[in-house]
């Protein structure tokens, strides 16, 4: 047991190698785009709309497609209004405020990770930033649930409560609805993985100079 | 007895004939095309879109109207001198003060805005020869934002509205003339004398299109019919022909069909803003009129066959051709011959001091293009179309050697024609459309009241070939035709675009202010339903209702029809209108959504209620 712990003890002080600490950078570096490209898409198709209704969920921002000639965001309300949902307006989005700022404080973890350079700040950066994805996707589909379920019940068009799809195609009434990722989610989606890189590469440099010095 | 027999033998022939050709069209004669090709030619298949717009006057109707060519199909009616309950125009508050004090007009001649001589897609102008005004349609949008007049002086705006290369003016005209300025009352014995014309350059604001009073000549009291503006080396130039150069009254069709020669009137408009400028002018009626006898230099006129009717510039701008509708020839003149005529001061003569130029010397070629030419187009490969009244036929000629080289039959009685780009520097060869005055049943039968037809020809080949059959309501005079990529109209009003000052966007916005006997509501309609539902007014008191629709998407229009109280609003997604009226019966009046606009569309309703 005694030597579990110990084990475990010099594992997070470890420190972080060169290669470690440009792949950290490199996690900071990725997460940047995931603030400014959609998080998840939503698309609507029916004999209305060949070209599809668009729906952007930014980390900040809800944005519908937009042209000339169309708003999806003001038309998806429009139709979401006949069900009795309740219209997609920014302000109902706590996590507009929040997702923004665990962004930014993951950079800058990040970032002393890599001045730091100790295996138990990049452990710290892990588990945080995988709780965090978790607890987004949690949040994310619980609002999906939330829209789908606390229908008016006055509403012109009584439909059984439903939660729309948050990966893959599902048809609802006269639409087809795909929903998928964004860009925003697979930037995001490679923190962890080049965080992992990181620890490994760290800990085998860490496993080939202990043989040496010992061998 | 021989009769008889012959008209029965007459019968049985027809008899065999029509049971003989079983899958021969059964319409009442007249032209044919090659059924095949044809069909291939204007077939636009489902979900395809047409090559040009044609935007044909609707004369009396005082509409514009717009089809799609190949297809020949109507694509929209826009609204311009009179009411149109389809889109609510005339009924709105905005519109109405635009129609001012008249609910119709004449439209004859649109005329589509023009950048260095080549339609620019940016504006149609469109001619009142009914209550002498000018209408601006902007083509953004597709509605009249500007109708301007009646134009002081302008009595039949007739020889109207076309415009100068780069749009710096709309060209206007009398076709009745009248004792000046308008109101004024004269003997109709001392018509010779004391009744007078005008022709008129509207100008036209390079970057909003608003209309103003350009500059107007007065002139001697013959009929100006039609004219056209210079283009290249005569781009300075405007022209119109005119008939009654007898100074004639009473019986027209004889007291001024008496001499051989009527006139080109040829203005220089360039000289005209000048005069304008240095203060060489008189004030009539409101109007800047330039008097000839006073001002040299700004008119001129050469004589042309017998009673002209219209006049085109060729698309290099060097040939002026007008064709006298009571001969059988089409007179062309060199621009540059007249320019040197002009110098020389080679003249036969003169009308109320307007130099006459001398025929023999402006003159450039008599083409003989047959009975009864009226207008000519052009095409990309130098040859001119001219449209024959009394012949019912098109000739097609050569610029330069001045011979007929084919000719089709239309049905029939062709007045205008309109060729693709047809008025451009570059006309674009293609598309040549007949607009006949007379279809005499070659459609299923309407009663008397019949359409007008339109018939589109392949002018692309050596021959003309007749391609289809298309019919107007009353009645296209002139019409152009735009390649369809020249224009990019929008479908929805952005919200930021929307500067009504009464404009609200929320339904908690959404409200009813009393001020005195004032009653202002402030409404907002979207799927399905409108806010405030429910209007409680006294009986007497003056109701506002803006009516915004708040809809960003294409084809969401909300109408608003109150029942016994004549309003009908049609407001386009991002529109505010307002619908003004005095709640003068007491009762219970519903109102509700007249443009189809979603499944609840007959939920979408409310009350007025007058007590």
């Amino acid at each position: 047991m005694q030597r579990y712990l110990e084990l475990a003890t010099s594992f997070f002080e470890t420190p972080i190698d060169l290669r470690g600490r440009l792949l950290v950078i490199l996690a900071a570096v990725v997460l940047m785009p995931a603030f400014f490209t959609p998080l998840w898409n939503l698309s609507l198709y029916s004999n209305q709309f060949p070209d599809g209704l668009e729906l952007n969920i930014y980390s900040y921002k809800l944005e519908g497609g937009k042209s000339q000639n169309r708003d999806d965001l003001k038309e998806i309300n429009s139709l979401n209004h006949y069900i009795g949902m309740r219209p997609l307006i920014e302000d109902d989005f706590t996590e507009f405020k929040w997702i923004p700022f665990v962004i930014g404080g993951v950079i800058l973890l990040a970032l002393r990770a890599v001045v730091l350079g100790k295996m138990s700040k990049l452990v710290d950066l892990f588990v945080l930033f995988t709780y965090f994805g978790a607890f987004s996707l949690w949040s994310f589909y619980h609002k999906l649930y939330v829209y789908g379920h606390e229908l008016d019940p006055t509403a012109a068009v009584k439909v059984p409560p439903f939660t729309p799809p948050m990966f893959g195609h599902e048809t609802m009434a006269n639409f087809e609805v795909y929903s998928f990722p964004g860009a925003g989610s697979y930037f995001m989606a490679a923190v962890p993985l080049i965080l992992f890189g990181a620890m490994w590469f760290s800990r085998r440099a860490e496993q080939v100079k202990t043989y040496k010095t010992q061998g | 007895m021989k009769t008889t027999i012959t008209i029965l033998m007459g019968a049985a022939l027809m008899t065999f004939f029509v049971i003989g050709c079983g899958g021969e069209p059964k319409g009442r004669g007249g032209a044919r095309s090659d059924v095949q090709d044809a069909a291939l030619k204007t077939y636009v298949a489902p979900g395809d879109l047409d090559e040009y717009y044609i935007f044909k006057s609707g004369g009396h109707s005082g509409q514009v109207y717009v089809y799609g060519i190949p297809s020949m199909r109507h694509l929209a009616t826009i609204p311009v001198f009179t009411p149109y309950p389809a889109t609510g125009y005339g009924f709105d508050k905005e519109s109405k003060d635009m129609l001012g004090q008249f609910t119709w007009g004449d439209s004859h001649h649109p005329s589509l805005s023009e950048t260095n001589g080549d339609y620019d897609g940016r504006w149609l102008f469109i001619s009142d020869n009914a209550n002498n005004r000018m209408a601006r349609i902007d083509l953004r949008d597709f509605k009249t934002r500007q109708i301007f007049g009646p134009i002081p002086n302008v009595s039949g705006n007739h020889c109207s509205s076309f415009v100068t290369e780069n749009t710096d003016y709309v060209l206007a005209g009398s076709r009745f003339s009248i004792p000046l300025p308008r109101g004024t009352y004269e003997k109709i014995e001392d018509y010779a004398t004391k009744y007078k014309g005008v022709v008129a350059g509207i100008a036209v604001d390079p970057k909003s299109g608003t209309m103003s009073l350009g500059w107007e000549v007065l002139m001697p009291p013959f009929d100006y019919d039609l004219g056209d503006a210079g283009k290249g080396p005569s781009a300075d130039w405007g022209f119109w022909t005119c008939y009654n150069s007898e100074r004639a009254t009473g019986k027209l069709e004889v007291t001024a069909s008496q001499k051989d020669r009527d006139y080109v009137v040829a203005v220089n408009w360039k000289a005209a803003e000048k005069a304008i400028k240095e203060g060489k002018f008189k004030n009539l009626g409101g109007a800047k009129v330039i008097d000839p006898k006073d001002v040299e230099g700004v008119v001129y006129l050469l004589p042309a066959g017998k009673s002209p009717h219209g006049v085109d510039i060729s698309p290099d701008g060097k040939y002026i051709i007008a064709s006298g509708k009571l001969a059988s020839i089409t007179t062309v003149f060199s621009h540059e011959k007249m320019l040197t005529a002009i110098e020389k001061r080679d003249f036969t003569g003169n009308e109320d001091g307007i130099p006459v130029l001398n025929y023999d010397s402006v003159k450039e070629a008599e083409v003989n293009v047959g009975l009864g030419p009226l207008h000519t187009q052009f095409d990309d490969k130098g040859f001119a179309y001219t449209s024959l009244f009394v012949e019912s036929a098109i000739a097609k000629w050569q610029l330069g050697t001045w011979e007929v080289v084919d000719k089709i039959p239309v049905s029939y009685n062709i007045g205008h024609l309109a060729a693709a780009e047809g008025d451009t520097k570059n006309p674009d060869g293609k598309y040549l459309i007949a607009l006949n005055k007379l279809s005499h049943g070659r459609h299923l039968g309407v009663g008397p009241s019949q359409p007008e037809s339109s018939q589109l020809i392949d002018i692309s080949g050596e021959k003309m070939s007749l391609l289809y059959d298309a019919f107007t309501e009353p009645e296209p005079h002139y019409a152009q035709i735009v390649k369809a990529d020249k224009l990019n109209p929008i479908e929805v009003y952005s919200k930021e675009e929307n500067k009504h000052p009464k404009a609200i966007w929320d339904i908690k916005d959404s409200k009813i202010v009393r001020n005195g006997k004032n009653v202002e509501v402030s409404m907002i309609a979207v799927r399905s339903s409108f806010e405030p539902w429910k209007i409680e007014v006294n009986q007497g008191d003056k109701v506002s209702i803006y009516i915004t629709n708040i809809e960003q998407t294409t084809d969401e229009l909300h109408g608003f029809g109150l029942n016994e109280y004549n309003i009908n609003i049609v407001v386009d997604p991002g529109e505010t209108k307002t619908a003004e009226f005095v709640a003068s019966k007491k009762g219970v009046y519903p109102f509700y959504c007249t443009n189809f606009c979603s499944a609840l569309h007959q939920e979408m309703q409310g009350y007025l209620l007058v007590k």
